[in-house]
């Protein structure tokens, strides 16, 4: 078993890692503009094309995209794992506990306030602007994480937790639409686009920024493997095996509230990734040793949110939302869940 | 000198800003080798007393001395080394094999990322052996019975390695063959292996037959100790329950009660 259960994830995590060199290659081929693979492939190992707008459609629109989504899906996903473990909710997710309007809320309050768009405030013209909606963003995000974390110790249900998560994220919206009321007509429009969620909103001088921001919240979430693992036994039993967890939930919140708020601020407020994600991992390894599952967790999450964009953007359709595919994908899944729990080991 | 004591300690709770004290200057001592029942009826304070000695609470008062030494001048990571627990808390981890459940005990002594190392992997295996639940290994924890499940927390409390283990009614949802196996288990632990053993329960005639010394909570909030044998030819037993109908008989080792 200990041998089945290490060639599993060895299994898993190949099939994943090529999962994700497939998509991430469907996605630069594949799009509005057709492109032959032979080009792509040229300029995507730094050859320049005879044709020059392809050039610049692969290196400044899909490559971006790719990495954009691929960084975004893992993020989502490993705060979605650190919220189902935080609270011991299988059902808890950065969407559905109010985090991503948290961000949300905040990138509204800069932006109204410093009177942009969106675009323009993450644009790499205003350094401060987009510092500031990050920063926005990362606020918002901690303060509906720390709300929850409150909460958590007044209420015990889980249940009520996941609703109490809900009504944050409605009064969130709220509070957007009235700060909508009083915005230009520029922010509104660019509010609520943003709110579709898109993968192709990270510009190539924006990337590296985002890029380090995301690798650092996964790094973090690597090295949090240990106490992860104790809280699966609850607070008490952690603190007997010497894990802080007052500290150690407050570094959960500052990560989750870190990966949800970057991701949130360049992308808009992706739903269901995080939630899903997690159980897709565990479903497959057959674990919730967090070892395993957080490195499975960050490949699963980047092939999700390359699937999602290669329906998107793939094909002669128009950009499809991001926000209009990720619910159908996710929804069946946390169904087929619900249903089973009793014959997941995870929820018993 | 004992492994696990108190001074003057009293406990309680807080509750609106206001401290409700239960139990007061209890002078309480545990020794290596030794099992150790806490009995009390329920609101005695038993979980309060246990919640506190696992430093799950702060007592009001006193001290918890271990080999005499003030337990607050340790370091958490240093008690985890000292003293484990097995709570009544609803644990998550029904996708952990048995193995990596226990191997959770030894989080105290591996490194930052947690990695076992051949040692710990034969620490592990061993605290399996001692609760006889090798052939459980490999299972999944969410397809073991409650006693099994049990005898896995206890192993984990084993792989702990400390000298004093804590458990907070670890009898509650087991069934009678299952009690008297966890029983007879923790015996085996303090007399084999030189634990010092404390647990708090309601199955007071098992632990008649099975436990060295008892600490005993009676309805006005004293808290008597004494081996045994002598506890149970004392008064004490009969001031455990409010009811005065309700009195203990040595002879079936358990509580009945009187016609009126």
């Amino acid at each position: 078993m200990k041998n089945s259960s290490s060639s599993r994830y060895a299994c898993s995590v190949v099939v994943l890692a090529l999962l994700l060199v497939v998509l991430a290659a469907a996605c630069l081929i594949f799009g509005s503009v057709d492109i032959d693979v032979a080009s792509v492939v040229r300029i995507a190992i730094g050859q320049d094309s005879d044709n020059e707008a392809w050039n610049i459609i692969v290196r400044q629109t899909r490559i971006p995209m790719v990495i954009t989504a691929a960084l975004a899906g893992s993020a989502l996903a490993i705060a979605g794992l650190l919220l189902q473990t935080t609270f011991n909710n299988p059902l808890a997710g950065p969407s559905i506990l109010g985090v991503s309007t948290g961000a949300g809320l905040g990138v509204a309050v800069v932006m109204l306030a410093m009177g942009g768009s969106i675009g323009k405030m993450l644009g790499d013209v205003e350094v401060g602007g987009y510092v500031a909606t990050l920063g926005g963003a990362f606020l918002g995000a901690a303060a509906v994480m720390a709300l929850l974390i409150v909460f958590s110790s007044i209420v015990k249900s889980n249940t009520m937790l996941l609703i109490i998560g809900m009504l944050v994220s409605y009064l969130g919206s709220s509070v957007v639409q009235l700060l909508n009321s009083i915005a230009s007509e520029e922010s509104i429009h660019s509010y609520v686009t943003w709110g579709f969620g898109t993968f192709s909103g990270v510009t190539t001088a924006q990337l590296p920024l985002y890029v380090a921001l995301i690798a650092f919240g996964l790094l973090c979430s690597v090295l949090m493997v240990k106490p992860l693992n104790a809280l699966l036994l609850g607070t008490r039993y952690a603190e007997n095996l010497g894990v802080n967890t007052r500290h150690t939930r407050m570094a959960l919140l500052m990560v989750t509230g870190l990966l949800t708020a970057v991701v949130t601020a360049y992308c808009g407020p992706i739903g269901f990734l995080g939630l899903v994600v997690p159980h897709i991992s565990r479903l497959m390894l057959s674990t919730s040793n967090h070892s395993r599952l957080l490195p499975v967790t960050i490949l699963a999450g980047a092939d999700m949110a390359l699937l999602c964009t290669l329906v998107s953007v793939g094909g002669d359709h128009g950009v499809i939302p991001i926000n209009a595919i990720t619910p159908v994908i996710g929804v069946p899944i946390i169904i087929y869940i619900i249903i089973n729990r009793r014959k997941i080991q995870y929820f018993n | 000198m004992a492994i696990f004591s108190t001074q003057q300690l009293s406990v309680g709770y807080t509750q609106g800003g206001e401290t409700t004290t239960l139990l007061s200057n209890l002078n309480l001592s545990l020794e290596s080798g030794e099992l150790v029942a806490l009995l009390g009826q329920n609101g005695a304070g038993k979980s309060t007393l246990i919640k506190a000695l696992t430093f799950a609470t702060k007592p009001i008062e006193g001290k918890i001395l271990l080999h005499g030494v003030d337990f607050n001048t340790i370091t958490q990571s240093e008690r985890a080394k000292l003293l484990a627990i097995v709570s009544t808390e609803r644990i998550h981890a029904g996708a952990l094999t048995v193995s990596e459940l226990v191997a959770l005990g030894r989080q105290p002594y591996t490194g930052f990322l947690g990695r076992l190392s051949a040692d710990d992997h034969a620490i592990v295996a061993d605290a399996i052996h001692s609760v006889g639940m090798d052939h459980k290994a490999k299972s999944y924890v969410a397809n073991l019975s409650d006693g099994e499940r049990q005898k896995v927390m206890i192993a984990r409390a084993l792989a702990q390695h400390t000298p004093i283990i804590v458990l907070d009614e670890p009898t509650a949802f087991l069934d009678a063959a299952s009690r008297i196996e966890t029983l007879q288990l923790l015996a085996s632990l303090a007399h084999d292996q030189g634990k010092a053993i404390l647990l708090s329960t309601h199955d007071i005639s098992r632990s008649l037959m099975l436990t060295d010394r008892l600490w005993v909570i009676t309805r006005n909030r004293q808290l008597c100790t004494g081996p045994t044998a002598r506890m149970m030819q004392s008064d004490a037993m009969n001031r455990v329950f409010a009811n005065p109908n309700i009195t203990f008989n040595p002879n079936h080792c358990d509580y009945e009660a009187t016609k009126n």
